[in-house]
């Protein structure tokens, strides 16, 4: 057997040679709009608009930042009410409370509560709160996420493992223009004397998009 | 502001950028014509080109639920031009039965809808 056949995977033969499969290495072809990026990326530092270095500096703070932010902030407000209050009222003012610096971010954070469920989206594109949450997973980028969940949320969360009861309303927010948004998850029952530390580490990325439930 | 950062979809946290957006709090602005609780439709409309309303709420009736500030004309920004004098924005609220007849009566959609998009509606027009 041809070894460079073997590591291009592309030979069915190879695989029954041995028994595992072998993904297609696909790194050879690249999108027209990954084309455009490196064509547009490369103009701008040529013309000194920006260097290389800044945009990796920008790609690596954007890197740095994870769902941990959201989840100290949603720590927060399930211990201090007046924080809470503060946080539903003007989002941005209240994460940088807790040292998070948000820039020009205009947050709305929804609250989940025995008898509403909130879920975001954005049909349009894939606006996300980035600051809090990092870069949104690929299924929240999906046509299909996008479309369906704005048209049937209970069967999409259903399919999460989330089950709603029909008592519970659910509210979508699709984030069409300037606003970002962050579910205040329900905190869970077993959670009675944790510390705000140790309440974070319950917070997952899905529940703060209201796609997932903090189990119980 | 580089246009490394004016281009990064609202992540840059620099202070240039937050001067950035008090400078833009200074800029023209509409006038808002709804507050909370108004009954609104969204205009039916297919205008070419970049537009931030979505297809499936046109021509359909919901509550403000709040006014979200007044921002530039995204439909202007598309192309470069400055998108003055900034647009009220709301949180526009529908039933899903509204959206689509055959839903969960509870379930709601919120949408964010610039101004130039809503027309108002009598309490007494308003049939679902």
């Amino acid at each position: 057997m041809n070894s460079d056949v073997n590591l291009a995977g592309s030979n069915p033969a190879g695989e029954a040679a041995h028994d595992h499969s072998h993904f297609r290495d696909d790194e050879e072809s690249v999108s027209y709009y990954r084309t455009m990026e490196i064509a547009v990326r490369e103009l701008l530092i040529e013309k000194a608009v920006f260097t290389l270095a800044e945009a990796r500096e920008q790609i690596e703070a954007m890197d740095a930042r994870t769902p941990a932010r959201g989840a100290q902030v949603v720590a927060r407000a399930w211990t201090d009410d007046a924080y809470r209050e503060r946080l539903l009222a003007e989002g941005a003012g209240a994460c940088e409370e807790l040292g998070l610096e948000v820039g020009p971010l205009k947050l709305v954070v929804v609250e989940n509560t025995p008898g509403t469920h909130n879920v975001i989206v954005c049909t349009l594109c894939s606006c996300y709160p980035r600051v809090l949450l990092g870069l949104p997973p690929d299924w929240y980028k999906s046509r299909e996420y996008r479309s369906r969940v704005v048209r049937e949320p209970r069967r999409v969360l259903a399919e999460f493992g989330t089950a709603v009861p029909d008592d519970v309303a659910i509210r979508v927010h699709d984030s069409t223009a300037d606003m970002r948004y962050l579910v205040l998850p329900m905190r869970p029952a077993n959670t009675l004397g944790m510390n705000e530390t140790q309440l974070a580490a319950r917070v997952t990325r899905d529940a703060m998009i209201g796609t997932a439930i903090i189990d119980r | 502001m580089s246009a490394l950062q004016s281009v990064s979809d609202g992540l840059t946290i620099t202070a240039a950028s937050r001067a950035g957006a008090t400078a833009q709090a200074r800029k023209p602005r509409v006038p808002p014509q709804f507050s909370a609780g108004d009954l609104v439709r969204v205009r039916i409309a297919f205008p070419p080109g970049h537009v931030r309303t979505p297809h499936y709420c046109r021509g359909k009736t919901g509550v403000v639920e709040r006014l979200c500030g007044a921002f530039a004309n995204p439909e202007e920004l598309a192309y470069n031009r400055d998108g003055l004098p900034a647009q009220p924005l709301y949180r526009v609220r529908f039933t899903a039965l509204e959206l689509w007849g055959d839903a969960a009566a509870r379930d709601v959609i919120e949408v964010e809808v610039y101004q130039h998009w809503l027309e108002p509606v009598d309490a007494g027009e308003r049939v679902s």
